[in-house]
């Protein structure tokens, strides 16, 4: 299932829709199963597996945490798929990831075994269009969507360029900052969506820093997508409980999710 | 040759592979750096930092008690005698300057054992610019003693207690708070690593060192070396040492990596050797890495040389055969810095003795009287912790007429 699908409902609905990030792994590989299932159950339109990585270069303390942790369980990269395919079928799963690891396991061959478990596509935050041609070319052959990043630093010759390499929808990075909840979201954001509506008609996304409904509504009021990570992974992590950070991950949905409809 | 294409390559390696938000500042830094390289007044200001501040040009030093031991002629670039004690200096000085051209007002660095933070917070004392540097929180306590030297320097020092709290994780920290500050930080990067332009602009900045070595070899022997060695950890002085020299066919060149405990071991830091194409912290080179793409942690005596990436144009180096790059595990650098010192009263750094021990391992199999230039590029005082440690130099010394 392409993201397009989800962007349709939401835009039917006049409303923003919900983004979830979890890494794969993250509490458990079992447990990630579960979580992306009851975000799904409580609202999220779009699901986004992290794949683990060893240096996340733009990530704040959660999501290194919950990657750390899955590493040291073990986690592989093909056990993404695993993941994808018990999940895939309701909305649709994108992964992000540092791109040593897609070149590792072959740009080709984790796109074809990406869409053989029904995956829509992949989240580059270290992958610039400029790089890009080994993916660009597999997302073609194996119909995956591709998002690249615009940044409030980005030039509007940088935006018109990565949005034109995008396919499903355009993330707008709305700090200048690593990801990680933050009180207020940023003022930067609404400049930087209207920016880059300027060049595309896709979808903008509108990642790092939500942790509540209110940022919801307030991020979905002109971003067409919220996405949320830090704060769903602080779910477990402020728990050594798993059954209770379910519990706080369908509180905290819900309440995204009511947000994202206000 | 030594330039990467428009967009930042050698071959396949190098580019950039970091978020969007900070290309435009590497294409703000880009622009500065080749503006400030055609402009003789900012070259003139470095050249009269680099005598009156930094100590150079460094003296080329022909070893002659060592050179008969060895049979070949050893030349050692004297880069140990340089201002804060090695050839990180000139880098400092160069993207300081740079930094305060381009009107940002703060530096921040990355640093394993505490030498690229103390020439960083050096060049920020000297330019009154504020500096943050980054250290693994391990590399605090074992190194307490740069640590004060950067807090007397003015520098705040932040230990990084993420991932594996060492030089990478450093260096990831930088890049997490340079993307955070962009607008008046500059990251002055301590090696010939990360995204496009920083390989090109460290090298230009450590080039120095070969293009001085080169005229006095020709001055003083009328003729090139037929070898050039120098370590490599990311590889600046190696970079510096090798740039004026690649357009020399007839002389060769030779990149030696930490062995650590032994190449079979596992243990070592030997990037090029060991490791496979892949990409970390912003290029594409070869990095020491799991079989899913992992990095892998790397392990050496010597801490500028523990690094399990290398900068991209040694990649580049390596693939097209121009250099050479062999390991030198842990007790052969040891042996050799043992031996400069004796033979020579010079007490180099134990990375540089990794350059120097290759050299002399190669030594053997050239004709003798062949001529060897090495890159000295530190001074061996920040490691004298190491040393006593290593040869178990701990308690009394001997007795006065007594037997050892």
């Amino acid at each position: 299932m392409r993201v397009e699908t989800a962007f349709a409902r939401s835009r039917a609905e006049d409303r923003a829709a919900l983004v979830g990030y979890l890494p794969a792994g993250f509490p458990t590989l079992a447990d990630s199963i579960k979580a992306v299932d009851i975000m799904i159950d409580h609202g999220a339109d779009v699901i986004e597996l992290g794949l683990p990585y060893s240096d996340p270069v733009m990530d704040g303390p959660a999501i290194q945490k919950a990657a750390d942790r899955a590493l040291a369980a073990g986690f592989r990269t093909r056990q993404v798929f695993e993941v994808t395919e018990a999940v895939a079928g309701r909305v649709p799963i994108l992964v992000m990831t540092y791109w040593n690891l897609v070149e590792r396991y072959g740009v080709d061959r984790f796109a074809r075994d990406f869409a053989a478990a029904g995956g829509a596509g992949l989240i580059t935050p270290d992958l610039i269009p400029d790089e890009a041609g080994e993916w660009i070319a597999a997302s073609d052959a194996h119909d995956l969507d591709r998002v690249f990043l615009v940044a409030p630093s980005s030039t509007e010759e940088r935006i018109a360029s990565t949005v034109a390499a995008c396919r499903g929808f355009v993330y707008a990075q709305s700090v200048m900052g690593v990801t990680g909840a933050r009180a207020a979201t940023s003022a930067a954001a609404p400049e930087l969506v209207r920016r880059t509506r300027a060049h595309t008609d896709l979808p903008i996304g509108v990642g790092l820093g939500v942790r509540s409904g209110d940022q919801a509504a307030e991020i979905g009021a002109y971003g067409d997508a919220v996405i949320v990570g830090s704060a769903i992974v602080n779910c477990y992590l402020d728990t050594e409980d798993i059954p209770s950070g379910h519990q706080r991950l369908a509180e905290l949905t819900a309440d995204l999710a009511a947000g994202v409809r206000r | 040759m030594p330039d990467p294409d428009p967009s930042g390559h050698w071959g396949e390696f190098g580019g950039r592979f970091v978020p969007e938000a900070l290309i435009s500042a590497l294409e703000e830094l880009e622009a500065a750096h080749a503006e400030s390289q055609g402009d003789p007044a900012f070259l003139a200001e470095l050249d009269r930092l680099g005598r009156e501040y930094g100590n150079l040009p460094s003296p080329l030093y022909l070893a002659e008690r060592l050179s008969e031991e060895t049979g070949v002629e050893v030349w050692l670039k004297r880069e140990d005698l340089n201002h804060t004690g090695a050839h990180k200096i000139r880098n400092v000085l160069g993207q300081a300057l740079l930094t305060k051209r381009m009107g940002k007002t703060r530096i921040i660095a990355e640093t394993g054992a505490g030498q690229h933070g103390v020439a960083s917070a050096t060049a920020a004392a000297y330019f009154g610019l504020e500096c943050t540097v980054y250290m693994g929180e391990e590399d605090t306590r074992r190194q307490a003693l740069n640590v004060a030297r950067m807090r007397l320097l003015g520098a705040e020092v932040v230990p990084v207690t993420t991932g594996s709290r060492t030089l990478k994780d450093a260096m990831n920290e930088a890049l997490r708070e340079w993307v955070a500050s962009v607008d008046h930080t500059h990251y002055l990067i301590g090696s010939v690593g990360g995204p496009h332009p920083f390989p090109m602009l460290v090298r230009d900045y450590c080039r120095g060192i070969g293009d001085e070595a080169r005229a006095q070899f020709l001055e003083r022997t009328g003729t090139l070396p037929d070898v050039v060695a120098a370590c490599v950890g990311g590889g600046s002085n190696a970079m510096g040492i090798f740039t004026a020299f690649l357009g020399d066919e007839d002389v060769r060149l030779y990149g030696f990596e930490a062995g650590g405990d032994g190449y079979d071991t596992g243990r070592h830091a030997a990037t090029i050797t060991a490791g496979q194409v892949g990409v970390l912290h912003g290029a594409r080179t070869f990095v020491l890495q799991d079989e899913d793409g992992q990095t892998i942690e790397s392990h050496s005596i010597s801490a500028g040389l523990d690094y399990p990436g290398v900068g991209p144009e040694h990649a580049h180096l390596a693939a097209t055969g121009r250099a050479a790059y062999e390991p030198v595990d842990d007790a052969e650098a040891m042996a050799a810095l043992e031996k400069l010192a004796r033979t020579e009263g010079i007490i180099c750094a134990i990375e540089s003795a990794h350059g120097l021990a290759g050299a002399l391992r190669l030594a053997k199999s050239l004709e003798p009287g062949s001529r060897v230039l090495v890159n000295l590029s530190g001074r061996g005082d920040k490691d004298m912790g190491n040393v006593v440690e290593y040869f178990g130099f701990e308690g009394e010394p001997n007795a006065k007429g007594e037997d050892a």
